[in-house]
């Protein structure tokens, strides 16, 4: 397999452009977890280099007596229920769309499909009409619903085409043995699927976890933050605390980057295979 | 064994729109409905949560005829075009030559820049905006030491505070975060190019260049179109790096205002000094958004369209 094109070479123009991009990514980064352990002055002279006294304090303030650590638990509880909503929901209507053999399930799958176009912020004023008279405004509980209906067209169009893909003889045994339609589901469906759950569940994990804006026009009762709405209240409340709102801002990214650097192939392919077919 | 009509289930049955409720009413509920009745919402106005009185076009009209909001709403949508275009320009630039230079040639450490490339648009926009921020003031952040350092103080400038440099800087910052998909994507086509035609290619004596223009340009090109639309999607919805960078008003000036904080002032936050929004008012600016994203998706799928089949084969990547 190995071309003239596929030989390895030492270091080429593509090491040289490749390596300072890299630094260009990294330093923003590294700038914000340096200078998250360095005092106030030590940052002001130095934003560049480790630390040469380290500050704890940032990280301390963040556990002790701040709100960050329910901000964090609220963004968890967010995230997971909605990412379990919409893969449970998503693989139901899937399964259901492709199995029900009358021309209804098409068009309703159709309908599903017509939202990948449709971002849902443009809903944003009525649902806030509407959250406010479900008496769901000022909790956490009012972004779920829209995370969840905002990521059905994704999930139907991926379980769709998976749960398709699937041979009949995977269900043919079971179906003669009488089975019912639950017990195929979720005793041979719900396994295959799994990668495609993967897939649906990391490309709506990275915008979830990271979403401001409906917690933003949702949500300001000050225990009912998510984490990033806490983290804009970050500049009002320590304004000289660099090492704090550093601190907060590094902790903010450790779930997702932690997922990410452990899977990083399959958080590229879902997110990038997600946006081609949005 | 009894050829039996095929177990018990009734594929035909009404009973399968069981497992297609829940999705189908939470879809509809908070996605569908409030989409569409946003858009009804348009032709309404009235004081806080109240729209009940019915206006016609007069929200549209207003974001037109000269006046204070329409002043503003220009302007930001004027803005959101040149975010638009840097990220074109910038992002989708680089986007095409990071994938380029990762393609084709194994070589080593090509995993990990791969990985560090994608880092950013993992992250919050408004995480992002946040540390871009620390960098860029004007007094003590790393980037004007580092200009300061290597001798180019005079560019030293307060970078988000100047009405000339602020938008771009912004731009660049976004452009920054999600460099990573256009290469993914455009990655995606080119490895779908098999290794066969580029040996053939070698065979003949093509140069590294040659190969770029003839093979893998031609074949990425259709990626264009879907990364293009995306950009266009994504910048037209912007908000959260904006908010981070510049505030909701768009500093300085209304310098960075953008379709999305425009938005989030005249429907959700109220304008400045009252501090009372304007739902009717903001839902038209919301459906002019729909409006102006659908046309130019069309426009684009339009420019494509003679090269959409050459995609559908590799449309869906699976894990």
């Amino acid at each position: 397999m190995k071309s003239l094109s596929m030989r390895k070479r030492g270091f080429g123009v593509e090491h040289i452009i490749l390596t300072l991009w890299a630094l260009v990514v990294l330093f923003p980064l590294w700038t914000m977890v340096v200078n998250s352990f360095k005092f106030k002055n030590d940052i002001i002279l130095d934003p560049f280099w480790l630390p040469h006294r380290v500050n704890y304090g940032g990280y301390l303030a963040v556990f002790k007596d701040s709100p960050f650590p329910l901000y964090f638990l609220n963004s968890m509880i967010v995230t997971v229920l909605s990412l379990f909503l919409i893969m449970l929901f998503g693989s139901l209507a899937a399964y259901g769309c492709v199995r029900w053999r009358i021309r209804v399930s098409r068009w309703i799958y159709l309908f599903f499909i017509a939202g990948l176009t449709v971002p849902i912020k443009i809903g944003s004023i009525n649902l806030l009409l509407m959250m406010r008279n479900l008496h769901l405004l000022d909790t956490y509980w009012s972004v779920i619903p829209v995370y969840v209906a905002g990521g059905m067209p994704i999930a139907l169009l991926t379980l769709f085409e998976f749960i398709r893909s699937i041979p009949q003889e995977f269900t043919e045994a079971a179906v003669m043995d009488g089975a019912g339609s639950w017990r195929i589901f979720s005793s041979i469906i719900l396994h295959l699927v799994r990668p495609a759950l993967a897939t649906v569940a990391i490309f709506n994990l990275v915008p979830v976890w990271n979403d401001l804006w409906f917690p933003l026009i949702f949500i300001r009762q000050d225990a009912q933050r998510t984490l990033m709405l806490g983290v804009t209240r970050l500049w009002g409340q320590y304004y000289t605390d660099w090492a704090k709102i550093l601190a907060v801002l590094s902790l903010s990214c450790v779930p997702v980057l932690i997922l990410y650097l452990s899977m990083a192939k399959q958080f590229i392919s879902s997110l990038t295979a997600g946006a081609i077919k949005g | 064994m009894q050829s039996a009509p095929a177990g018990r289930i009734r594929w035909y049955g009404a009973g399968w729109m069981l497992y297609i409720l829940p999705a189908l009413l939470v879809y509809i509920v908070f996605m569908v409905f409030p989409v569409v009745n946003s858009m009804r919402l348009s032709f309404y106005t009235g004081s806080g949560y109240q729209l009940t009185n019915y206006v016609g076009f007069d929200n549209f009209v207003k974001l037109f005829n000269g006046s204070e909001a329409s002043i503003r709403f220009l302007n930001a949508f004027k803005n959101t075009w040149i975010f638009f275009a840097i990220h074109m320009l910038v992002q989708n630039s680089l986007g095409l030559l990071f994938a380029l230079l990762l393609s084709g040639r194994v070589f080593r450490g090509r995993g990990i820049f791969r990985t560090i490339i994608f880092i950013p648009a993992t992250l919050s926009p408004l995480v992002t905006g946040y540390v871009w921020q620390l960098i860029l003031n004007p007094n003590w952040g790393a980037l004007n030491k580092l200009l300061t350092g290597i001798g180019l103080g005079s560019l030293a400038l307060p970078w988000l505070g100047n009405t000339n440099t602020a938008l771009p800087v912004v731009s660049l910052v976004s452009s920054w975060q999600w460099v990573g998909l256009p290469t993914m994507m455009f990655l995606a086509g080119l490895d779908r190019i098999s290794a066969e035609l580029f040996e053939a290619a070698e065979i003949d004596g093509a140069t590294h260049w040659q190969l770029v223009a003839r093979i893998k340009l031609p074949l990425i090109l259709p990626i264009v179109g879907i990364v293009s639309i995306l950009t266009f999607v994504g910048n037209f919805n912007a908000f959260d790096g904006i908010y981070a960078l510049e505030g909701a008003d768009g500093q300085p000036l209304y310098s960075t205002d953008v379709m999305g904080t425009f938005f989030y002032r005249t429907g959700i936050a109220g304008q400045h000094p009252a501090g009372i929004p304007d739902m009717g008012l903001g839902a038209a600016v919301a459906t002019l958004t729909f409006i102006v994203l659908i046309a130019g998706i069309l426009v684009a799928r339009r420019l494509t369209q003679a090269r959409d089949e050459s995609l559908s084969g590799g449309r869906i990547v699976r894990p």
